[in-house]
């Protein structure tokens, strides 16, 4: 997974390394300062006032200069480190959100069923940005914390190796402290965050569900309700807190502990053993021994972070792992003779178990140019049937196929363009209404966009609108009714000319006789395109060449409707309950 | 200080403006709750300040002893110092304990008064603010909240006690190295202001951007069926591109200045130390006279010991000017969020002048209503009388409207003279197009919103003098818009009535015709509902929310739109159960199908806010008005 995410850095690999090695140069010189400054001027000056002699003011301006000198060479790396960090972070999260975009791009559906649309939007979102973070983290500051440990041991050694030995006890109390309150507190931290989360949810019910809530007078128990749950949160919380209560204090145990020390033993040395440059040391020492503690409280921080963004890096890396399972064939078919279709022996199941088929031996034949209604229950599996069509599923058994050809042997894009779904979860992008429509057919001229408006009966009301085909369509085309919405809809698969129209539901929202003037254009104007009309109501698909009546994932009739009104009991219900045997008779 | 995951950083933008009484407010709400712990606190911070400014001091002292070779000096200064970073660090630990009582306390309360306060306010404020905002109220605000509460204030207070502290320090010892210390953080405070403000500014403009590209992301993968459908794939990965590019160039312009901050102030610190050396050794080594060269408040002669002491101490004066600058930005943050948390609190609630009751009744032979404990389902509304006694009038379900006119504000009316009477046992329909104002008359009818003009009675009672809770307990109410809550699929039917038991659940279930759907789900009546029923299907959400309202088992019920994602046959098998029970109770029907309103006793047709037609179906028909033409527009191809 490391592997892969590491991938994205690509076009940005050399900011990549060059973060760290900058920072290296940055952490050195930094850490040169004290030391230089103990070494040359706080030891000189030790010396002169105890001489006596009169100082040197040359040499203190070299040293001060060379000191100043290490200053600039610890900003200009640490500007550099930044500068190319923000490059590669900024490289790494670009990549990493097209990598996502365009593997979702080549998902098929049943790929997207899977993860779900939300679930897909929060790994694109949230989750890249996570791990956009960690990766910054990484190639910054967790290079930084082991550099500045590993440097100001170095250093303070070298100055002093008694007090280097202190190091040996000290970090190890200070590792395992850490560690074990991040032990301890990052599953309950990762417990209460669910916990706030089902409380957020709750409350986004409740403003939601609010004509409900008060409808059945339930304000007291919501707030009961609510107030349980807040407490549970809130007592979770402190118990938690209190866990991470430890983390400074043990922090500051260390870092007193080990000035004392220090200060006992430089002490200790001066008095006792006449070593006056201790006393220059002293404070070099000090500020050493807080960079040793600040970088491992920096290296716990760290951690955390990075087992708090693994779970996202892991989301992402299922996307990215997901296995297409409808793709195109080796020598694609590129042209579709005709609008024939075929269901030879066709099984289906949502997730490949024979045992769970939503569609059962289907054998179906619809010819170029008819007009086929489909009629069922919901869960009935009528707009499955309809997705096999244009291979937004593949059959699990069986086989589909159009102008004699099967589905799988078609280029994709090819089979789509000449087989238009409306789908019944239909939606508009933001954008104008021309715009929209031009989904259909890039290069279509204005007139192309009113013709086929016009057939779906859209032109009215757009015309009513101020900017007509220029009005701006909100994203999921909140602006525009669900009836007008179906309307363009249909408006923009029929600009694709296909030779195969499935309207999947796709006029439920527009009344009777607006559906009735969109069917009788399709029949005049698009004679040639076999027409596959699912519905619920009667009315849609009364005048269809033929009906097929699902029920439970099989065909249980086919014929006109007048032979249907016959045959078929579950037709003559549905029939019955949409239009009352009384009034029929009276109008007959 | 929890390990604050990302997704609980605020974004940076631009600051908001602050209401003057905020904080004054903020503070009181804390004190009030929780003085005593925070004058504890306070004296924590003091202790904890105090030890770590002190270390400049006792370095100097330290130093002192060690030239003056008294050894026992220095084992006293050792202990006396390790006293006093014992107390420090209790100081911190209980501090920390009690911050995280009186943070979490304080969020506690502030969520709690925050929902029961929303749980009262008039439908309308649902209606004309965004859910989205309310929502973030309570995750992001309620978050800067915790931010200003637990840190924000905290530092500014360690900080102003540090800075004093440690300021007086420096000139008690020497006043031309103090001066040099202050000169410095004018400089840094300039510097951070100048990048930091740049920084702003672009992490504004990354915001925007990340917006834009995660907005396209969410409407793409929204809309990623219709994108393969029209194999759009090409085109929108090209203007996912563009999106994505522009964002990295400002994710990469505002991190440059963001992260070229830690350098800066990190290295205006080392030039700090090296130029503080350099100064003093300066000053120390002078030809200067004694008394300018040593100006402090001591009077002590600038020394090695002095010069060494003011190292960490300018490095603790520094560090803290730069905490308060990063702190700025989430104090603003929390305090913006206090100011929205306090707006939802003082909104105004619901107004109800109601104080006609509804009771348990039983009826005496005279056929007289009286009080009474028992649960023999006989109800009765309750007037109180001037001289303590009440007057009882029937339940049954009468509801009249009288020349109604009604606007969601004053400047648009949407009913226009509704008059209409539904009597016990009647089924009323309305039918009209979106907007007609179906829905806006069973809104009405449970006073979600209050009528400007005529009167609406309930059983003879003008609904304003009901309480309002107890005129909702006499409704039940199926909604257009399905809600269901978290929780189990019995838990969501028993919400109609919280003391039905299991068997009573199951049996209205059954009568909604969701038994079945029901018991082939994985735990049945157990299986939890997740995330407002995006588990099931708008059919199966509408049929639970009809077993919900069936178990309530109230006088009158109001059905909007809630059969419409059921398919025919179904919805036929639900009437066929649960109106049953309705027998001898009233019915308002809000629907599109027509099949649905068709066996009513009466349907009424709006158009525009007026009813312009009424009768049963046959009359209608007969009428040959809109509804016939609503009607034939089914049957036109016959």
């Amino acid at each position: 997974m490391i592997k892969r995410l590491l991938k994205c850095t690509k076009g940005y690999v050399k900011d990549t390394i060059l973060t760290p090695i900058f920072m290296l140069g940055e952490v050195i010189f930094e850490l040169l300062i004290p030391f230089f400054m103990s070494t040359y001027i706080l030891s000189y000056l030790d010396e002169i006032s105890k001489s006596g002699a009169s100082p040197d003011f040359t040499y203190l301006l070299t040293c001060g200069g060379l000191l100043l000198l290490c200053a600039c060479f610890s900003f200009s790396f640490g500007s550099l480190s930044a500068i190319f960090c923000a490059k590669a972070t900024a490289g790494f999260g670009c990549n990493l959100r097209q990598k996502l975009f365009y593997k979702v791009q080549d998902f098929s559906f049943k790929n997207i069923d899977k993860f779900s649309t939300s679930s897909l939007v929060t790994r694109l979102t949230t989750d890249v940005t996570n791990v956009q973070h960690s990766f910054m983290m990484i190639i910054r500051t967790a290079v930084r914390a082991p550099l500045m440990l590993i440097f100001s041991l170095v250093f303070s050694i070298s100055l002093y190796p008694e007090v280097g030995k202190i190091y040996f006890i000290v970090i190890p109390i200070l590792a395992v402290g850490l560690g074990s309150i991040m032990l301890i507190a990052i599953p309950m931290f990762n417990r209460i965050f669910k916990k706030y989360d089902a409380l957020n949810e709750s409350v986004q019910e409740n403003v939601k569900g609010m004509r409900v809530v008060k409808a059945y007078v339930r304000e007291d128990y919501e707030k009961k309700k609510f107030e349980r749950s807040s407490d549970d949160v809130r007592k979770s919380f402190v118990k938690a807190e209190r866990v991470l209560a430890f983390n400074n204090p043990i922090m500051m145990f260390c870092i007193y502990a080990m000035i004392l020390v220090i200060i006992f033993i430089c002490g200790r040395a001066g008095i006792i053993d006449n070593d006056y440059k201790v006393v220059a040391n002293l404070q070099t020492l000090i500020s050493y021994s807080s960079s040793v503690l600040m970088s491992l409280m920096m290296l716990s921080m760290i951690f955390v972070m990075i087992t708090m963004s693994y779970a996202s890096a892991k989301r992402i890396d299922e996307v990215l792992t997901e296995e297409i399972d409808v793709v195109n064939p080796t020598n694609p078919i590129r042209e579709v003779k005709n609008g024939d279709i075929d269901f030879e022996n066709v099984y289906f199941s949502y997730n490949g178990d024979m045992d769970k088929c939503v569609l059962n031996n289907v054998n179906l034949h619809i010819s170029s140019g008819e007009t086929v209604g489909i009629i069922g229950g919901t869960g009935s599996s009528k707009s499955t049937l309809a997705n096999l069509i244009s291979r937004l599923y593949d059959a699990t058994q069986g086989s589909v196929k159009v102008a004699g050809v099967d589905v799988k042997e078609y280029d994709m894009d090819t089979l789509r363009n000449e087989v238009a779904v409306v789908l019944q979860k239909n939606l508009l992008f933001s954008g104008t209404i021309a715009e929209n429509i031009r989904w259909g057919d890039e290069n279509a001229s204005l007139e192309e966009v009113k013709r086929v408006c016009k057939l779906a009966c859209a032109d009215e009301f757009i015309e009513s609108f101020e900017n007509k085909y220029d009005t701006h369509i909100e994203q999921g085309g909140t602006n525009v009714s669900g009836g007008q919405k179906q309307r363009l809809c249909i408006a923009r698969a029929l600009l694709k000319k296909p030779k195969i129209l499935i309207l999947d539901d796709s006029t439920s929202a527009v009344d009777t006789k607006t559906d009735a003037s969109i069917r009788h254009a399709l029949k005049t104007e698009v004679p040639n395109t076999t027409k596959i009309i699912i519905a619920q109501r009667i009315a849609s698909v009364i005048d269809a060449d033929k009906i097929i009546v699902m029920n439970n994932g099989v065909i249980s009739d086919i014929g006109t409707h007048e032979e249907l009104l016959k045959t078929s009991t579950i037709y003559k219900e549905v029939y019955d309950t949409q239009f009352r045997p009384e009034e029929k008779g009276g109008e007959e | 200080m929890p390990p604050a995951g990302p997704r609980r950083g605020g974004p940076r933008g631009p600051r908001p403006k602050i209401q003057k009484g905020t904080l004054p407010r903020l503070l009181k709400v804390l004190l009030k709750n929780y003085k005593f712990h925070l004058i504890f606190v306070l004296f924590c911070i003091l202790v904890s300040s105090i030890t770590t400014g002190s270390l400049g001091i006792f370095l100097k002292n330290v130093i002192t002893t060690i030239m003056n070779k008294d050894y026992s000096g220095l084992i006293s200064l050792v202990l006396l110092m390790a006293g006093l970073y014992v107390l420090s660090i209790l100081a911190d630990l209980t501090r920390s304990l009690v911050m995280a009582k009186v943070t979490q306390g304080f969020l506690h309360d502030m969520r709690v008064k925050m929902f029961s306060e929303m749980q009262d306010l008039p439908i309308k404020y649902f209606d004309t603010h965004n859910h989205g905002d309310i929502m973030s109220t309570y995750t992001n605000d309620v978050d800067a909240l915790r931010q200003l509460v637990s840190s924000g204030m905290l530092t500014i207070v360690q900080t102003a006690i540090s800075v004093i502290y440690v300021f007086s320090t420096m000139l008690y010892y020497s006043v031309w190295l103090t001066l040099v210390v202050v000169l410095f953080v004018v400089l840094l405070t300039f510097t951070v202001k100048k990048i930091g403000g740049n920084s702003a500014k672009f992490f504004v403009k990354q915001q925007k951007s990340l917006g834009a590209t995660e907005g396209f992301v969410e409407e793409a993968m929204h809309g990623q069926k219709v994108i393969k459908v029209f194999t759009h794939e090409g085109k929108i990965c090209e203007e996912f591109d563009k999106l994505n590019n522009e964002h990295r160039k400002n994710v990469e312009k505002a991190n440059t200045f963001a992260n070229i901050l830690g350098p800066i102030t990190n290295n205006l610190g080392h030039f700090l130390y090296v130029v503080l050396a350099l100064a003093g050794t300066f000053l120390a080594v002078s030809n200067l006279p004694i008394w300018l060269k040593s100006l402090s408040f001591s009077g002590e002669a600038i020394s090695i010991a002095i010069i060494i002491a003011f190292l960490p101490m300018g490095r603790n004066f520094t560090r803290n000017i730069s905490q308060v600058s990063n702190q700025i930005n989430a104090i603003f943050m929390g305090l913006a969020g206090a100011q929205r948390v306090f707006a939802i609190i003082d909104e105004k609630p619901e107004e109800d002048n109601g104080f006609i009751t509804l009771v348990k009744a039983v009826k005496n032979e005279s056929g007289e209503f009286t009080e009474s404990l028992d649960n023999n389902g006989v109800w009765a509304w309750k007037r109180p009388n001037d001289d303590g006694t009440a007057t009882f009038i029937e339940l049954k379900g009468d509801v009249r409207f009288k020349n109604v006119d009604f606007g969601y504000n004053d400047t648009k009316v949407v009913l226009h003279d509704i008059t209409l009477y539904a009597k016990p046992g009647q089924k009323v329909a309305f039918v009209g197009a979106t907007g007609a104002g179906k829905t806006t008359i069973t809104n009405l009818i449970n006073r979600f919103y209050d009528i400007q003009e005529g009167e609406i009675t309930y059983d003879g009672i003008n609904i304003s003098e009901i309480k309002k809770a107890d005129l909702r307990r006499s409704l039940g109410i199926v909604l257009q818009d399905v809600s269901l809550f978290s929780g189990t699929v019995m838990d969501n039917i028993r919400y109609g009535r919280l003391d039905a038991t299991d068997e009573e659940c199951i049996e209205a279930a059954k009568r909604a015709s969701a038994h079945e759907f029901i018991t082939k789900l994985p735990n049945g009546y157990n299986t939890f509902i997740k995330g407002d029923g995006s588990n099931f299907s708008q059919g199966q959400c509408q049929l639970l929310s009809i077993a919900r309202a069936s178990i309530k088992n109230a006088p009158a019920m109001i059905l909007d739109e809630a059969t419409s994602s059921i398919d025919t046959r179904t919805e036929l098998l639900v009437e066929k159960g649960t109106f049953e029970l309705m027998k001898g109770r009233t019915v308002f029907v809000i629907a599109h199908r027509l099949s649905t309103v068709q066996n009513s006793d009466v349907i009424m047709v709006l158009d525009k806010g007026r009813i312009i037609e009424r009768g049963n179906h046959e009359e209608l028909i007969e009428e040959k008005g809109e509804y016939y033409k609503l009607y034939m527009g089914s049957l036109e191809l016959e």
